[in-house]
């Protein structure tokens, strides 16, 4: 229903969003995931015909939304990141203009707008000023407003920061009833919400698209080595006797447990393919220890996000090089330089800041990009 | 186009601003009227009219300054940006809603030539040309002040530049008479003025070449005249300057009892033109 080809957006020198090319099928959730300054936000603005992109091709049921930007837009309603409200307007108020100014027709404005009241459970707060709801209400009345005119696709840009725990759960769980009915896409930088409501995930990091399939497959494809964690009371000496018994492990670290006497924290790194879960358990059952716990360490979605997002940080480092190569005639001090940092990055992990120092002329971009979004912190 | 037009109609009556423009524009309408019909026995109206275009001073950036500034500020243009509405429509819809506030405080001082009448005879058609004009010379005002509402986020600035862009008009054919006449003088102001525009046509094209290219012809053009027919130039950037004076235009209608196409024409093109560069600076935002 949407198909997104080769979207760019330069700000004069610094590409933010580069290159992406991705579909959106009908009657999904979609989360789309990446740290603060990959270009989410760009990105939706772009999709909504906010911004305009450098290049691109965004289709929307059919429409382009450069050609037809009418029809485009009537498919998509848009919460962007800081709700768009008319303070001094009531949600009522504000609900019947923007169901107007969609082209919902005159009859029966009064039914839809109290329709999506009703679902997003404004009904009580129809009458007050917008001024004065607080933030849980207000991001509700911009839900309200993006599903009004009944949109094939609701775009959802951060919609549950700023808010308390309590209020997160039922605007996600708005988000999930929404799902039932419309093609959702939620922009978010918490892993935890996107694995909670989203069926299929994408996720960006610098303006690239660096993943984009379901939760499971992409956690599943980031699994490399088998690790085991269990917890057990026995003297360190003995445990490790034990283990080193048992075929297949690579390695193990043990930390103890602080506060109580004798008992350990193991992690063991194993061989692919081998599941030494029951041989653990019997071999510290016959000698007569204890286990506390025992599971298998798979990677959480925060460790196969850091990866993703941080090799990335790499990749995309190398290719500015390249671009810098390519540039040679203006850039030529900075060609001499690249390759050396291009490696050292490679090498040596990859924690932000370090662009900074390693390429100045980049450090004001990456400062810029973190600005763009800096609410997401909150 | 339609929704939001009266969704901005309805704010300037949700806030205080069209209550205030409408009682201000009023109460001085009220007192010229009261001095110089009434007490002064004045049969003329246009009188009354004339000493209320500085009026327009206050009233204007108080009318435009958060009609584009506080959308933006605000973030609401998102929303805006995102409804099936196209950019024209949407400055249309804002500039026809300040239109409409102007206008009924203009309707209401229809119906005072009508009083007067009750007291001696009154000349109605130089009377309601006069007003027409106010009308036309608030319009194109009106345009100049939602263009540079369209330049900031900042309400403050947006009224206090329309503020000095307003009187600068006011002091125009003032200052034009300070200019001096020569034509070297003319010379080098046509020449600032062409830098100028050559800059503006750069900040909107981003094309260095195309700036520069319509710089030298102008430029060229203008040297042609300086050299072969040197007395054009004399006094002619002050005249310009007259000509293009919009508070000097509404005196044709109230001293000269004249209903002048040519500035009907005038403030209408003037006031499109302006809604024209609003369109394009709104569209603008969203290639940078």
């Amino acid at each position: 229903m949407i198909q997104v080809r080769n979207l760019t957006k330069k700000y004069g020198q610094n590409t933010v969003v580069k290159g992406l090319t991705f579909t959106i099928e009908k009657g999904r959730i979609y989360g789309f995931l990446g740290p603060n300054g990959a270009g989410k936000t760009t990105t939706l603005n772009m999709l909504t015909g906010c911004l305009a992109p450098t290049e691109s091709e965004i289709i929307i049921n059919g429409h382009d939304i450069f050609e037809e930007p009418e029809e485009a837009k009537r498919a998509i309603g848009y919460l962007p990141e800081q709700p768009p409200l008319y303070l001094d307007m009531t949600p009522y108020e504000y609900l019947c203009f923007v169901a107007e100014a969609k082209g919902v027709e005159r009859g029966e404005i009064d039914d839809a707008v109290r329709k999506v009241m009703e679902e997003t459970h404004i009904i009580d707060m129809g009458g007050r000023l917008i001024r004065n709801l607080s933030k849980g209400y207000r991001q509700r009345v911009g839900i309200a407003q993006a599903m009004l005119g009944n949109p094939d696709l609701i775009i959802l840009d951060e919609p549950t920061v700023g808010l308390d725990p309590k209020q997160i759960i039922e605007i996600r769980d708005l988000i999930s009833k929404l799902g039932e009915n419309h093609t959702v896409l939620l922009s978010s930088h918490i892993l935890a919400e996107v694995s909670a409501i989203c069926d299929y995930v994408m996720i960006i990091s610098k303006g690239r698209l660096v993943a984009a399939d379901t939760l499971e497959n992409i956690r599943r494809s980031q699994v490399k080595e088998n690790s085991v964690s269990i917890t057990v009371r026995a003297p360190q000496a003995k445990v490790e006797e034990l283990l080193d018994k048992i075929d297949g492990i690579v390695k193990f670290d043990m930390t103890a447990v602080p506060g109580v006497d004798e008992v350990w924290d193991v992690v063991i790194d194993v061989d692919e393919g081998i599941d030494i879960r029951e041989r653990l358990f019997t071999e510290f059952a016959s000698a007569g220890l204890p286990l506390r716990k025992l599971s298998s360490a798979e990677p959480s979605l925060e460790e196969v996000f850091l990866k993703l997002t941080s090799e990335d940080e790499a990749a995309g480092e190398h290719e500015r090089d390249m671009a810098f190569e390519e540039d040679a005639d203006t850039e030529t001090d900075k060609t001499a330089e690249a390759p050396a940092y291009a490696n050292y990055e490679e090498e040596g992990g990859d924690e932000e800041g370090e662009d900074d120092y390693y390429v100045p002329m980049f450090s004001k971009t990456d400062s810029d990009e973190n600005d763009d979004e800096e609410g997401d912190d909150e | 186009m339609g929704a939001l037009y009266k969704k901005e109609f309805k704010a300037y009556f949700n806030s205080m601003i069209g209550w205030v423009v409408i009682a201000f524009l009023l109460f001085v309408a009220g007192i010229f009227v009261n001095a110089v019909n009434l007490n002064g026995k004045y049969p003329g109206f246009e009188v009354s009219l004339g000493s209320m275009g500085i009026v327009l001073m206050f009233v204007v950036p108080i009318l435009t300054m958060r009609s584009l500034a506080e959308e933006r500020a605000t973030k609401t243009d998102q929303l805006l940006f995102s409804l099936p509405m196209s950019v024209t429509q949407m400055v249309l819809a804002k500039y026809f809603a300040m239109l409409t506030v102007f206008a009924i405080p203009i309707g209401v001082m229809a119906l005072y030539p009508l009083f007067l009448l009750l007291y001696g005879s009154v000349n109605l058609i130089t009377a309601y040309s006069a007003l027409f004009g106010y009308f036309l010379l608030g319009a194109s005002l009106i345009a100049i002040g939602l263009f540079v509402s369209s330049l900031t986020e900042s309400i403050v600035i947006s009224a206090v530049v329309t503020f000095g862009a307003i009187l600068l008009c006011n002091l125009m054919s003032g200052l034009a008479n300070m200019v001096p006449r020569t034509s070297i003088a003319s010379f080098i102001a046509f020449t600032v003025v062409i830098f100028v525009i050559g800059y503006l046509i750069y900040s909107m094209t981003k094309n260095y070449w195309l700036a520069f290219f319509c710089g030298c012809v102008a430029e060229a053009v203008l040297l042609g005249i300086y050299i072969f027919n040197r007395s054009v130039l004399a006094g002619s950037f002050s005249n310009v300057m007259k000509w293009l004076s919009l508070f000097d235009r509404m005196n044709t209608f109230i001293y000269s009892r004249m209903f002048d196409i040519t500035s009907v024409i005038y403030y209408i093109s003037v006031a499109s033109l302006f809604v024209f560069f609003t369109t394009q600076s709104v569209d603008r935002r969203r290639w940078n």
